[in-house]
C-alpha cells in the first residue's frame, strides 16, 4: 500500500494523521503538487492511496475511512454524516478561507467565511455532550475534521472568535501526538504560509462553490471574484507609483541583428516546434507553437530581456517524398513551395520571428553530421540489423507507409505497413501477408539492412541527472514533466537514427552510405542550424548554457523528443550544448469538439483565417483566450463571436473608447487635471494588483490566465466610469466638473496601461490605442518593469489624437455562415456526393477520398470566378453586411471544393484515414 | 431532486414503508427524520443508512477496499458532480471515461450504491450530450446504458438512448 502526499497540501494532513492514529503500515511518498499519481484523473489529485488491488483512492476522506477500517474501526452512520458534511460544507468554505488568508493576504476576512460551518460544529458539539464528535472515543470523523481545521484554528491571527466547545474538542485532538506530528510534516512549522505554494496552484474559489450552487455555464472570467478589498496602505503605494512618471531611459531599444547573448542580461533563446513542411498548419498548430512563443517573446522584450526567437520548417522525411510524388514535383520543390506558404501564414498572424529558416541547408548537414560523429566517437552509437521490405523494381527499401498487405491480426486486405486501419493494431511491416509496394504494386522482398542506433540506455544516467536539475529549476509545464517521467519509467531502449530513404541528411559514415538520418534525430538539430543560418556566431547561443536560458514551446505530442531524445543526442556529443531549461507544452485544441482534419475539411487552416475577414488580432485574441493550457480546449465559432462581442467589444473596447471620447468631447482633446481621491486611489491599487498578477503569470508562461487580468482591469474601469458618471458631472458646478476631469484622466491612463499589457497579445490594436492617444513610446518601456509600475503616462494637458472604435461586432449570421463553411459538412452536400450513409463526417471523407478530379476542377474554377465577381459587385454596391458575408461564405466553400478537386486540400487518396 | 433519488432507492431496495424526508438550507440537503435517534443529514449518509436497513450490505461494497471506493464515489457525486459548471463536465466525463475503461461498475465487478448515485447524478449531463459527444466518452456511455437497464434502478428518470457502436468511425484519429 502506497500513500502519495505533498507538502503544504492541507488534505494530506488528514491522511497522515489517520495513518498515525490508525497505526496502519503504509509506504508514504512525498511528491510534487502537480504530480499526477492517479492515472485516470486529468488534474493532479493528492493525497492518493494506491490500494493492494491496484485501485486508487483519491478522496482524502475515503482514504482516512479505509485506514480506520483496516485497523478494525468501522465508521458509524454519524461518522458518515460528519465526513459528508466536511466534504460538502466545510471544505468549500475552508478552501475559500485559505485562499483569502494565504494567497490574497486578507486574513481578516476569513472569520466571516468560516462563521457558518464553525457555528454548526460548535452547536453540535455542545448539544452532543460527548468529548468527541461521535461519542466517547476518537473516530475517523474527529481526525478528519481536526486535521481540516488545524491550519485555521491554530493560527491566532485569524481571530475566528471564541467557541468554547470547539476549543475544548480541538485541544483534546491536539493532545494526540499523531495529529501534531502530521501537521509538522505537512506545514513544516510554517503555519498557513506552509501552504502557499499549494494554494497558489488552486483555482480561486468563488463563494458560490458550495453544493447548492446552480450549474453556471457562464464565463469564469465574468463571474470571477466579486471585489478585492484594498487596504489604505496599498492605496497610498499605488498613488505614489502613479506619480513616479515615465522612465526616461529606454529599456527596450530597437533590435539590432544579429542578437547575441550579452553579459549581465537575461539571455533567452526561444524555439517553437518546427512545423512540418508538407501541410498547411491549422489553428491548433498555430496556438500550440508559434503563437504562444510569439506572445512570450514580445512580453520578454517588454521586460527588457535579451531574446532570440528562431523557428523554421522541418523539411526532410517520407511525408515530403510522398507529397512530392503526388504533386509531380521534386522534394526540394515541394519544400520551397510550402516554406513560402508557412511563412506567409505566420506573417499574417504577426508572428515576429527573429529568424524563420528551414532544415534543408548546408549548415544543417554540417551540424547534424558533427553531432553524429561526436556521438560516434564517444561510443554512443551501436549497430544493428533490421529486417525490412525492399522493392527491387523501385530500387529502394520501403518505408512503412509505402507497403500494403494483409493484416496479420484481422486479415484486412489493405493494411498499411505500420498499422491496420480496420483493427487498429500496430504492425511490423515484414509481418504483412502478400505485401505490395504502394508505388509500383510489385511484391517486395525481405532484406536485412544495417542501421545505427543511439544508445539511450547508456545515456540514461546523464539524462536523469540533467532532467532532475532542469525540471526543478525551470518552468516545465505539468504535462511535460509527466510525459517525460513516464518515458523514463518505462526504461529507454536504443533508438535507430538512420533510415533507408533518399530525402534527408546523408549519414556521413562510409558503411552507411545511401542512408539518411531519421527525422527524430535530424529535425531538432534544425534549431541549431537555423540559428547558424541567422548568425555565424550561433555557438554563443547554443554552446553557452552558463549564459543562456532555453525555452522550447510545443504541443504535448512533441515532448519526448525535446525532453529525452534530443537532449540525449546533445549530451552524447559532449560539446557543452545549451539544453532546454523551460519546456512549455500545450494540450490539444479541438475544433467544435471534434478534431481538426484536413482530409475531412474540418477546421480552420492557417491560410483560410485571413479569408474570413476577421482581423488577425481578433484571431490571436481568441486563440490565446482558449489556449489549451493545462487541459484540452475547443475552438468554437459561436464562442469566438461571443468573446469578441462581450469581451473585446463591450468590455475592453468600450472602456478604452469611452475614456478617449470623454477627453475629446468634454476637454477639447486635452487630458484634464487629476486630483486623486480615495476612490481613485482604490482603483489604482486594484489595477496595480491585476498588473502584478499579469506579470507573475506571464513570467511563468501562463499565457491564457494573464490575458484574463487585462480583461479584469477594463471591467474595473467600466464600473468606475459607470459609478462616477462623468457625462453628467461635466454639466455641473466647478467641483463636479473637476471630478469629471479626474475620472476621465484616470480612465484614459488606465487605457494607456491596457495598450501596453495588450502588446504581446494584440500587437496591432495595442499600437492603434497608443496612436489614438498620442501616447509616448516610453510608456511601453516603463509599465512592465519590476513587479509592475502603473504610472500616469498621459499627464494633464497632453493632447490626444483622433479616437475611433477598436473592434467590430461579429454578427450571428456571419458566424453561422463561417461555421458551415468550415464544418466539413457543407463540402460534402454541395459537392453532390451520394447521400451520406453514416453521418456527415463520413460523407466528407468520401469526397475527400476521391482526390484529384480534373473535370470537376475545371467546373469549379469557373464557379469560383463567377462567385468572386458577384462578391465584388455586392461590395461595390455597399450591400448589407449579412448579404455579403453569405456570398463570401459561398465563395470560400467553392474554393475549398476546388482545392479538393485539384487534390491540394486533401490528403492523398491512398492515405485516407491515416493518423494525424 | 435528492428526495426523488432516495425514494427511487427505497423502491429498488424494496423497503415497505416509505420514509419521511425534509430538506435543510437553501442547498436542499436531504434530512431523514429518525424515530429512534437524531435525524440523518446528507444524500450519501442517508443512502448508506437505507441500504443497511434493507440488509443489503453488499451494495456498500464487499471488502474494505470496495467500501472505500463506494464512499469515495458517493462523495464525488455530491462534491464534484452536483453543481458542476459546463467546463467541469468535460473534465469529469474525460476522467470517468478513463476510469471506466477497464471496469464494469464504479467499484469494479460488482454493482453498488456508487453506480446508482453516480447514475442519478450524471443523468442531466448525459441528457445534454450530442451523439458525437457520447461516442467520445464511450466507456461512460457503456456504463450508463448498463446501469439504466439494471432492473429497478432507473425509476424516476427517463431512459436515454446510448449507442454502443460508433457511427462516426473517423473519430479514431
Amino acid at each position: 500500500m502506497k500513500l502519495f502526499v505533498s507538502e503544504g497540501n492541507p488534505h494530506c494532513l488528514k491522511v497522515l494523521a489517520a495513518v498515525e492514529v490508525s497505526g496502519v503500515q503504509c509506504d508514504v511518498q512525498y511528491v510534487n503538487h502537480e504530480e499526477r499519481v492517479v492515472p485516470f484523473l486529468s488534474r493532479p489529485a493528492l493525497p492518493a492511496l494506491l490500494l493492494p488491488s491496484g485501485l486508487h483512492l483519491f478522496s482524502s476522506n475515503a482514504i482516512c475511512r479505509y485506514l480506520f477500517e483496516v485497523s478494525g474501526k468501522d465508521s458509524s452512520e454519524l461518522c458518515n454524516q460528519w465526513l459528508e458534511w466536511e466534504a460538502t460544507d466545510l471544505q468549500p468554505a475552508l478552501l475559500q478561507a485559505l485562499h483569502l488568508a494565504v494567497v490574497q493576504g486578507k486574513g481578516s476576512e476569513v472569520s466571516k467565511v468560516l462563521q457558518g460551518p464553525l457555528n454548526y460544529l460548535e452547536q453540535s458539539l455542545s448539544k452532543g455532550n460527548t468529548p468527541y464528535l461521535t461519542g466517547e472515543a476518537v473516530s475517523v470523523a474527529d481526525v478528519v475534521l481536526w486535521a481540516a481545521l488545524y491550519p485555521v484554528l491554530s493560527d491566532a491571527s485569524l481571530a475566528l472568535g471564541e467557541r468554547a466547545s470547539i476549543k475544548a474538542w480541538f485541544d483534546r485532538g491536539a493532545v494526540m501526538h499523531s495529529c501534531q506530528s502530521a501537521a509538522q510534516k505537512v506545514l513544516q512549522g510554517k503555519g498557513l504560509q506552509g501552504m502557499k505554494s499549494y494554494m497558489q496552484r488552486q483555482p480561486a474559489p468563488s463563494s458560490s462553490q458550495c453544493r447548492d450552487s446552480q450549474p453556471c455555464n457562464g464565463n469564469p472570467a465574468e463571474s470571477e471574484e466579486s471585489e478585492r478589498a484594498v487596504s489604505a496602505e496599498e492605496m497610498e503605494t499605488a498613488a505614489l507609483t502613479w506619480n513616479k512618471g515615465l522612465n526616461t531611459c529606454s529599456m527596450a531599444t530597437s533590435r539590432q541583428h544579429p542578437i547575441l547573448p550579452q553579459e549581465g542580461k537575461r539571455n533567452i533563446l526561444l524555439t517553437s516546434a518546427l512545423p512540418y513542411v508538407n501541410n498547411v498548419p491549422h489553428l491548433g498548430n498555430i496556438i500550440g507553437c508559434v503563437l504562444s512563443t510569439d506572445v512570450f517573446s514580445r512580453y520578454g522584450r517588454l521586460r527588457g530581456w535579451n531574446m532570440l526567437f528562431v523557428c523554421g520548417t522541418d523539411e526532410y522525411g517520407t511525408a515530403t517524398e510522398n507529397k512530392a510524388r503526388e504533386e509531380g514535383l521534386t522534394p526540394q520543390q515541394i519544400c520551397d513551395k510550402y516554406h513560402v506558404i508557412h511563412s506567409d501564414i505566420y506573417k499574417w498572424f504577426q508572428i515576429d520571428f527573429d529568424f524563420f529558416g528551414r532544415t534543408t541547408t548546408e549548415k544543417h548537414t554540417e551540424i547534424a553530421q558533427n553531432i553524429f560523429w561526436r556521438n560516434h566517437k564517444h561510443g554512443y552509437l551501436v549497430e544493428d540489423t533490421v529486417e525490412q521490405l525492399r522493392c527491387e523494381k523501385c530500387q529502394r527499401f520501403l518505408a512503412d507507409r509505402f507497403v500494403e498487405g494483409i493484416c496479420p491480426h484481422c486479415s484486412y486486405p489493405e493494411a498499411r505497413g505500420d498499422q491496420c486501419d480496420k483493427c487498429g493494431k500496430l504492425i511490423n511491416a515484414v509481418e504483412l501477408g502478400e505485401p505490395q509496394c504502394k508505388v509500383c504494386k510489385e511484391t517486395p522482398s525481405i532484406r536485412s539492412s544495417k542501421h545505427l542506433f543511439l544508445d539511450l540506455p547508456k545515456l540514461e544516467g546523464q539524462l536523469e541527472q540533467w532532467l532532475d536539475k532542469s525540471t526543478s529549476t525551470g518552468d516545465w509545464t505539468a504535462n511535460a514533466k509527466q510525459i517525460t517521467r513516464s518515458w523514463l519509467r518505462d526504461g529507454l531502449k536504443p533508438r535507430s537514427i538512420t533510415r533507408d530513404l533518399r530525402w534527408g541528411t546523408p549519414v556521413p559514415h562510409p558503411d552507411f552510405k545511401e542512408k539518411v538520418f531519421y527525422v527524430w534525430f535530424d529535425a531538432p538539430i534544425g534549431y541549431l542550424s537555423i540559428t547558424a543560418n541567422y548568425t555565424d556566431q550561433w555557438e554563443k547561443w547554443w554552446k553557452n548554457p552558463q549564459q543562456v536560458e532555453l525555452y522550447n514551446f510545443m504541443a504535448k505530442d512533441n515532448v519526448p523528443f525535446h525532453s529525452v531524445m534530443f537532449p540525449c543526442s546533445l549530451l552524447g556529443a559532449q560539446d557543452n550544448y545549451t539544453l532546454v531549461n523551460h519546456l512549455i507544452a500545450t494540450e490539444y485544441l479541438n475544433y467544435e469538439d471534434t478534431k481538426f482534419s484536413k482530409s475531412r475539411g474540418v477546421g480552420v487552416f492557417g491560410d483560410m483565417a485571413k479569408d474570413t475577414g476577421i482581423p488577425s488580432d481578433v484571431w490571436r485574441f481568441y486563440l490565446l483566450y482558449v489556449r489549451p493550457e493545462g487541459q484540452d480546449s475547443a475552438f468554437s465559432w459561436a464562442d469566438m463571436a461571443l468573446k469578441n462581442n462581450s469581451e473585446l467589444l463591450n468590455n475592453l473596447g468600450n472602456f478604452i473608447n469611452r475614456a478617449g471620447m470623454f477627453v475629446t468631447k468634454f476637454f477639447e482633446g486635452c487630458v484634464p487635471a487629476m486630483e486623486l481621491q480615495q476612490e481613485d486611489k482604490r482603483l489604482l491599487a486594484l489595477v496595480g494588483w491585476e498588473l502584478q498578477q499579469y506579470i507573475q503569470l506571464l513570467d511563468k508562461v501562463k499565457i491564457r490566465d494573464s490575458l484574463r487580468r487585462i480583461l479584469n482591469i477594463s471591467r474595473h474601469g467600466n464600473q468606475y466610469i459607470q459609478l462616477n458618471e462623468p457625462w453628467k458631472k461635466i454639466k455641473g458646478g466647478d467641483t463636479e466638473r473637476q471630478r469629471a476631469g479626474t475620472v476621465t484622466g484616470v480612465s484614459v491612463n488606465i487605457a494607456c496601461l491596457l495598450s501596453v499589457m495588450l502588446l504581446p497579445y494584440m500587437p496591432t490594436v495595442s499600437q492603434t490605442i497608443r496612436d489614438q492617444f498620442n501616447a509616448p513610446q516610453s510608456c511601453v518601456d516603463t509599465m512592465l518593469q519590476g513587479t509592475g509600475t502603473f504610472v500616469c503616462s498621459l499627464s494633464a494637458g497632453h493632447r490626444i489624437g483622433t479616437v475611433s472604435p477598436l473592434f467590430q461586432k461579429l454578427e450571428v449570421d456571419q458566424i453561422e455562415a463561417l461555421k458551415k463553411t468550415f464544418g466539413g459538412q457543407q463540402t460534402a452536400q454541395s459537392a453532390g456526393s451520394p447521400p451520406p450513409a453514416a453521418g456527415p463526417a463520413a460523407a466528407a471523407e468520401v469526397v475527400a477520398g476521391i482526390g484529384a478530379d480534373p473535370e470537376k476542377a475545371k467546373q469549379l474554377t469557373q464557379a469560383v470566378a463567377e462567385q468572386g465577381e458577384k462578391v465584388r459587385e455586392l461590395k461595390a454596391q455597399k450591400a448589407q453586411k449579412a448579404a455579403i458575408t453569405a456570398e463570401v461564405a459561398k465563395l470560400l466553400d467553392l474554393k475549398k471544393q476546388l482545392a479538393l478537386a485539384e487534390g491540394k486540400g486533401s490528403d492523398p487518396a491512398p492515405q485516407k484515414g491515416k493518423k494525424k | 431532486m435528492a428526495l426523488r433519488e432516495l425514494s427511487s432507492l427505497e423502491k429498488y431496495l424494496g423497503l415497505k414503508k416509505p420514509n419521511k424526508y425534509s430538506t435543510q438550507g437553501d442547498k436542499k440537503v436531504p434530512v431523514l427524520q429518525n424515530n429512534n435517534g437524531p435525524p440523518l443529514v446528507g444524500l450519501g449518509t442517508i443512502a448508506s443508512h437505507l441500504v443497511k436497513e434493507a440488509k443489503r450490505p453488499n451494495l456498500l461494497g464487499d471488502s474494505a477496499e470496495s467500501r472505500a471506493v463506494v464512499q469515495q464515489w458517493l462523495e464525488y457525486r455530491v462534491t464534484k458532480l452536483d453543481g458542476c459548471t459546463k467546463e467541469d463536465t468535460k473534465a469529469i466525463l474525460k476522467d470517468l471515461n478513463l476510469y471506466l475503461q477497464d471496469k464494469v461498475y464504479m467499484a469494479g465487478n460488482q454493482f453498488t450504491l456508487a453506480d446508482t448515485f453516480m447514475y442519478f447524478g450524471i443523468h442531466p449531463i448525459i441528457v445534454d450530450l450530442s451523439v458525437q459527444e457520447k461516442e467520445q466518452y464511450v466507456n461512460v456511455a457503456r456504463w450508463f446504458d448498463h446501469i439504466q437497464r439494471c432492473p429497478g434502478v432507473r425509476h424516476h428518470l427517463p431512459p436515454l438512448v446510448v449507442l454502443r457502436n460508433r457511427i462516426y468511425t473517423s473519430k479514431h484519429h
